[in-house]
């Protein structure tokens, strides 16, 4: 499939920034900063998705670009704001187990071995030209995400890893899967609201209950 | 005899059952049952289907295969008996806490289990990978907040490990769907099962590899599978005994029927040498970490925790075993630890409500204070610990002696000796508990115990002692049929 060096040199701008938003998301010392770099991030994958469906003219990831749109810009915001507000918008400090020089240490590594996992695979990705640039990306914004989860002490901060694992999942697939039927599209969208819903709404009751979103204090469960 | 309005059936019953019960608190225990009945009659009419027809196509949404409708029946029937057993459970469960600040969430739970079970029997019933992926992520959200339904603090530090590493294991595994959807793509097949195994031989061997190693990580964290696994016993421990036996019997085996569905897939593919041993280094370290933290444990919901962890960890090693296991052993294990595990959080959780106390070292002489429950913990831990006559001693025995009949004597030695230490430290723990003197610590005598919840407790123990000696000719011929999915090799 020939696709013209404008798209990719758009997309791989576009990789360049969701890894330097992805990056800010992680060191972020503010939740709602935290919370900004996310929404950015998805600005960036809708982006993604768009130059992909010109390029390939795949009519379904301009359905991918309008679902990630509404629902990781628009929803999940206002989920967040309705079910954990005071922690989202509060102004409040990330608490992490590591300080951020560790942390961009850390996250170098984990982009290295993001790499190496995926490399072999590449050349074998046959007619699926912005593979080489949004794979590795999504994969290493997987375990960026996860690594994030790992080291934070509050539940808000580590639903932003979450989140962040998820826009890396989705950053990759759209190069590699652009023929979702609809019906697996409307379930993707519908899930990513409702899966920042449930978790907004246990982030609530764990406060309502413990007087903190602190779940390094949750320690109570273990065997003795 | 047309049947593609099955599987749809089977999902709208659920469905109507949760949107019946938000309104009427009253009423909801009730309507969950009916919608139960409905969905396990529907679900062995299903079965029965497919025995006789082969892979049931529901238009292009749903596709039952054997192996799935093997699958589906111990979900229907434990969302069955657990809708049962709910009825008494939860309103005595709900009169010992009326004394808490926050009192559980009982006006939330019938409509969530109705939706927690519908997105489990989604699982098997679904045909294309992606949606798969769904209605398991779906698992997780749906039973949040039925883990932390007594909202306490330990409940809701429960709910949130459950939550949090589910997810992220769901997060990773999307990557490894995604990479098979797009194979089955580029061979020209649908994303489906089928499509997916008759792509196998053509998928380039780094790139289903590569599929595969976030599948097992992303699934195998949802099925308990060591290391992931730390969200389990602490769950269990937390969750209403009803919601337990759901989570344990057939929740985590759905994310292990995802990974063991890849096994043929990796085993048709010329580039992927020994496919096997993932499954068996993996099953065995699952095995034998449960089997030691089984040995240390101090409460008796975390008990059967260890021992789920130790079922999927048995199953994967089964399969690991290779085509001889499979037939009794892989796929008749994960049949039968559905209904023997919900047996045994059925018993615990009534022994709960004798004690007020999940604690081992202050429960004694069950059996004294309430026979029935006693000698259903009893049995249902010699059951799950693989003793004969029930099922899964059937299971059991067929995966040791394939494993030692093809010379895999190491591993199978391995298997052997965590099976007998799981098995030792089951049946000591629950004969602490039934058997001895009851300590004047725990709660008095006055104990009147919910006849739905006993009549359940019956119910569950049917198929855990009649599948231990027969099987009608058409499940036999099911798990043949399942066995066999298993079976293909390059």
């Amino acid at each position: 499939m020939q696709v013209s060096s404008v798209a990719f040199h758009l997309d791989g701008s576009i990789a360049a920034l969701f890894i330097v938003l992805g990056l800010g998301s992680m060191v972020a010392r503010q939740m709602y900063a935290s919370l900004r770099f996310f929404m950015w991030q998805a600005i960036a994958l809708t982006l993604s998705a768009l130059v992909l469906a010109a390029s390939l003219q795949a009519i379904n990831l301009l359905w991918v670009a309008i679902i990630t749109f509404v629902t990781k810009v628009i929803a999940v915001p206002l989920v967040l704001r309705w079910a954990a507000g005071a922690e989202v918008y509060g102004r409040r400090e990330v608490d992490q187990v590591i300080g951020i020089p560790t942390t961009v240490l850390a996250a170098a590594m984990l982009a290295l071995l993001g790499w190496f996992a995926v490399a072999p695979t590449l050349p074998l990705l046959q007619g699926v030209p912005f593979a080489p640039l949004n794979l590795p990306t999504g994969l290493i914004m997987v375990l960026w995400g996860a690594f994030t989860v790992a080291i934070r002490r509050e539940s808000v901060a580590q639903l932003m890893g979450l989140l962040l694992m998820e826009n890396g999942a989705f950053f990759g697939s759209i190069a590699i899967v652009h023929n979702l039927t609809v019906i697996a599209e409307i379930a993707a969208a519908v899930d990513v609201p409702i899966v920042a819903l449930v978790i907004g709404l246990l982030i609530r009751n764990i406060r309502r209950v413990t007087g903190s979103t602190r779940v390094s204090e949750l320690d109570r469960l273990h065997e003795r | 005899m047309n049947a593609d309005w099955l599987p749809a059936l089977i999902l709208l019953l659920p469905l109507a059952g949760a949107l019946l019960s938000v309104p009427r608190q009253d009423f909801a225990p009730y309507v969950s049952l009916v919608a139960a009945l409905g969905t396990l009659a529907l679900s062995i009419v299903a079965a029965l289907w497919v025995t006789a027809n082969g892979t049931l196509h529901g238009g292009p949404i749903f596709a039952l295969d054997p192996l799935g409708a093997l699958y589906l029946l111990p979900v229907s029937f434990v969302y069955c008996t657990s809708s049962l057993y709910a009825i008494g459970y939860l309103w005595a469960r709900r009169q010992e806490q009326r004394e808490n600040e926050s009192p559980p969430r009982y006006r939330q739970y019938f409509p969530l289990m109705n939706v927690f079970a519908l997105v489990i029997l989604a699982v098997p019933l679904l045909a294309n990978l992606a949606l798969m992926w769904i209605a398991i992520e779906l698992t997780t959200v749906f039973s949040a907040f039925l883990v932390a339904y007594e909202d306490r603090a330990e409940a809701l530090e429960a709910a949130w490990k459950y939550v949090a590493l589910t997810s992220m294991g769901a997060m990773i595994a999307l990557l490894g769907v995604l990479l098979l959807y797009y194979a089955t793509h580029a061979a020209g097949t649908p994303p489906t099962w089928a499509g997916l195994l008759a792509a196998a031989p053509r998928i380039p061997g780094p790139l289903l590899l590569l599929a595969f190693v976030l599948w097992l990580i992303g699934f195998g964290a949802k099925a308990g599978l060591v290391p992931m696994h730390t969200w389990l016993p602490d769950a269990h421990s937390q969750a209403p005994a009803s919601v337990c036996a759901v989570l344990s019997g057939v929740e985590t085996s759905a994310a292990l029927y995802m990974i063991l569905r890849l096994f043929p897939i990796l085993a048709s593919n010329p580039q992927i040498h020994d496919p096997a041993a993932w499954y068996l280094v993996l099953g065995l370290i699952t095995v034998g970490s449960a089997a030691f933290l089984l040995l240390q444990v101090h409460d008796f919901k975390r008990m059967f925790a260890y021992s789920t962890i130790e079922h999927m960890g048995i199953i994967l090693t089964a399969c690991g075993l290779g085509a001889a296991a499979h037939e009794s052993g892989t796929v008749y294990q994960l049949f039968a630890h559905g209904f023997t595990k919900s047996l045994c959080f059925f018993a615990a959780g009534l022994a709960g409500i004798v004690f007020g106390t999940q604690e081992i070292a202050k429960v004694r002489g069950l059996i004294s204070r309430a026979p029935l429950v006693g000698w259903a913990l009893v049995l249902g831990t010699l059951a799950i610990a693989g003793a004969p006559p029930f099922a899964l001693f059937l299971s059991e025995f067929e995966i040791l002696r394939s494993g030692y009949g093809s010379g895999q004597y190491l591993a199978t030695g391995l298997l052997t000796l965590f099976i007998a230490l799981a098995f030792i430290a089951l049946t000591y723990q629950s004969t602490r508990i039934a058997f001895g003197k009851p300590e004047d610590t725990v709660r008095g005598p006055a104990i009147r115990l919910p006849r739905s919840s006993l009549l359940a407790l019956i119910i569950a123990f049917v198929p855990v002692f009649l599948f231990g000696f027969y099987l009608p000719p058409p499940l036999t011929h099911l798990v043949q049929e399942a066995a066999h999915m298993l079976e293909l090799t390059k």
